[in-house]
């Protein structure tokens, strides 16, 4: 066979190949998160068929409809779980940003002594799972009479994140050589504005990164705030879908719908600030 | 006016020392080349200058103020780095206007100065891009573009050009001689690149192990080296140095090979010396060598030849040690050939065997 053909299409059927495998992978990664989305759309009957209806008959708003209705018709306070669920993973993710920026920054850039050990038991730290914390947590909560209120979530959220944001930001101003803040210096800035004009923008796109992080773990955190909330004041979406189960029945559909709303201000965030993700800027300064 | 001087200062790094005690005073204008073997100390140096390290010991002073505790920004120099440290995230534009604006000063000025700068390099038309989108050789012009945008008293280079291949180096050499001229700005160069000392510098500062050894013009240096460092140190190929003991006003080599002691120095009996020739001062004999009156001749077998085009290396062995001589208006040589070599004696040099000082008053 003329060879020049035959690599062609071993291209093609290479390429081809490569596609499906990436299909398949995606598949399973998204076929649960359509369920989901599906199963928000149609009625119960349908969601709890066997076998199960892969292709809907029927597509309708029923569950939002209820889960926005009245209390006594399957109603849930969406509203009041989404502000509490925003206002505790954006502050927790600010503060954890903060201070995993501080963090982060003395350990990349300062002789720190024990700076391994101290960077080990942060680590450590992340070893212990959450629901091992929660009843230590609910009893000292309970002392200090924080539980159910957004400042002890907050401050939960905050402590689980820190660890990871130093850890990865020490990791990115690492990347960002010294020299960049020392000509900023030389330029005519203080250490403080050679932070913020030069080493801040260049490390924005690992910063940001930190931040969808920490936003998403306090945004999907059930554990530790099944414990620590019990009323409006503080349920946050994830403990509000428990909401949806009853003693004999767990209401699918509803509780699909609530978690189609905690996924989109989630890839919503995503989007926004992938922009920022584009790492191709940050190269270049430097001849490495 | 900006004269730089250097009392006693010294860096430590914890326990460990590496720039001893340096003086140094360089006039307004002056281009001075520090020049070392790698770990020497010249960054160090330099960055002490800049303020991007605490100095240990001594002063600083830039024109007439002592600037030990002074910040980078008020000392009123610019820096080139080796990585040329751009800001990754502006543009070219950006990247050279960055001191007026932190200074906070009218944007139009900001863009004439820019755009004065961009012109004396050439990088007009690249004022839009992002360093990331430049060559090296563009990137090194920016840098340099930043660091002549704010007119400082003092501009730092720390080898800016060793990141570049050979061609651009040489090219980029020669801007900066260009650039000097047209500023007149006093610079302190930082290179381990000898040719680039020589070429460059009004005053070469050679360093090695945190001291200098020895300051002087390029001609200086490399005509009247105060030790047997700075002689291999300065000059390509690097002077040959050769074991030898004084007997009767003769030098004796390890092969019993004899010639006179050099012309001019005087060393007594018995001392053993390393007797020092340039390449260009061991010829073989009828190749052009300017004629002298103190001429020494050995045979000596060519086991290598290096041909350069206007002239040609040729590497030998005298007295059991590798020998590079040079033959002008070449021809080609065999190697095995053993060809009679005329020592120019008045250019030699003799060090001492233990110190390695010149011999030379
Ligand atoms: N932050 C530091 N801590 C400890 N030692 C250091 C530090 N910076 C430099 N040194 C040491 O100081 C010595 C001089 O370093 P310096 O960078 O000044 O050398 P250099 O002459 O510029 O060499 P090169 O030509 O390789 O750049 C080296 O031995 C180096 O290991
Ligand atoms: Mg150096």
């Amino acid at each position: 066979m003329d060879s020049a053909l035959f690599h062609r299409i071993r291209r093609r059927v290479l390429k081809a190949a490569h596609f499906f495998g990436l299909f398949v992978a995606m598949s399973l990664i998204c076929l649960p998160g359509l369920w989901v989305v599906l199963n928000s759309f149609r009625p119960t009957v349908e969601i709890m068929a066997k076998p199960p209806v892969w292709i809907p008959n029927e597509l309708n708003l029923d569950h939002y409809r209820a889960m926005f209705g009245g209390i006594g018709e399957g109603g849930v306070p969406v509203l009041t779980y989404f502000v509490n669920s925003l206002v505790i993973s954006l502050t927790s993710t600010i503060i954890a940003l903060l201070v995993g920026m501080a963090g982060g920054y003395a350990f990349a850039r300062y002789r720190i002594p024990g700076k391994g050990a101290i960077f080990v038991s942060l680590m450590v730290t992340r070893a212990v799972p959450g629901v091992a914390l929660s009843l230590p947590l609910f009893i000292l909560y309970g002392r200090l009479g924080i539980i159910d209120t957004h400042f002890g979530m907050i401050l939960v959220y905050v402590a689980l994140n820190v660890p990871f944001t130093i850890w990865l930001i020490d990791g990115f101003f690492r990347q960002v050589p010294k020299e960049l803040a020392e000509a900023a210096e030389i330029d005519g800035c203080t250490r403080w504005q050679a932070f913020w004009k030069v080493e801040f923008p260049v490390a924005r796109a690992g910063i940001a990164s930190a931040g969808i992080f920490a936003f998403l773990t306090s945004w999907n955190e059930y554990a530790l705030a099944s414990q620590l909330t019990r009323s409006l004041n503080s349920k946050t979406m994830p403990v509000g879908l428990m909401d949806f189960t009853s003693q004999f029945t767990l209401n699918w559909g509803g509780m699909c719908a609530l978690a189609v709303l905690m996924i989109i201000p989630a890839l919503l965030l995503t989007f926004l600030v992938q922009k920022h993700l584009i790492a191709g800027l940050t190269f270049g300064g430097v001849k490495g | 006016m900006a004269d730089v001087v250097l009392k006693g200062v010294q860096k430590n790094f914890g326990a460990l020392a590496v720039v001893h005690a340096i003086d140094l005073s360089i006039v307004h204008g002056e281009f001075v080349v520090l020049v070392g073997p790698s770990g020497c100390g010249k960054s160090t140096t330099l960055r002490m200058i800049a303020g991007l390290e605490d100095i240990s010991g001594g002063t600083v002073q830039i024109g007439d103020r002592v600037v030990n505790d002074l910040p980078p920004r008020d000392r009123n120099i610019s820096m080139v780095f080796q990585n040329y440290a751009l800001y990754p995230h502006m543009t070219v534009r950006e990247n050279l206007g960055f001191s007026l604006h932190i200074a906070k000063r009218p944007k139009d000025e900001i863009d004439k100065a820019v755009a004065a700068a961009a012109e004396i390099l050439s990088l007009t038309p690249l004022l839009d891009r992002r360093p990331g989108q430049l060559s090296g050789g563009q990137r090194q012009r920016v840098a340099m573009g930043r660091a002549i945008v704010r007119h400082p008293d003092v501009f730092l280079f720390d080898e800016p050009l060793s990141n570049l291949d050979a061609k651009l180096r040489t090219q980029m050499r020669v801007e900066i001689k260009r650039l000097h001229q047209k500023v007149g700005t006093t610079i302190i160069y930082v290179t381990h690149d000898q040719v680039e000392a020589m070429t460059l510098a009004d005053r070469i500062v050679i360093m090695r192990d945190g001291h200098i050894v020895q300051i002087g013009t390029p001609l200086d240096v490399f005509e009247r080296p105060m030790n047997a460092f700075v002689a291999t140190f300065i000059g390509s190929p690097p002077m040959n140095l050769l074991p030898a003991t004084v007997h009767d006003g003769q030098l004796r080599l390890a092969d019993e090979t004899t010639m006179p002691v050099p012309p001019g120095i005087s060393v007594r009996n018995g001392r053993h010396v390393q007797f020092g020739v340039r390449a260009d001062n061991i010829m073989p004999d009828g190749h052009a060598m300017p004629p002298t009156a103190h001429m020494a001749h050995v045979d000596m077998p060519v086991t290598l030849t290096e041909p350069l085009g206007t002239e040609t290396l040729l590497f030998g062995t005298l007295a059991g040690t590798e020998v590079q001589a040079k033959m002008l208006n070449p021809r080609p040589v065999k190697p095995g050939e053993v060809l009679r070599f005329g020592i120019a004696l008045d250019k030699c040099h003799l060090f001492d065997a233990e110190t390695g000082a010149s011999l030379r008053a």
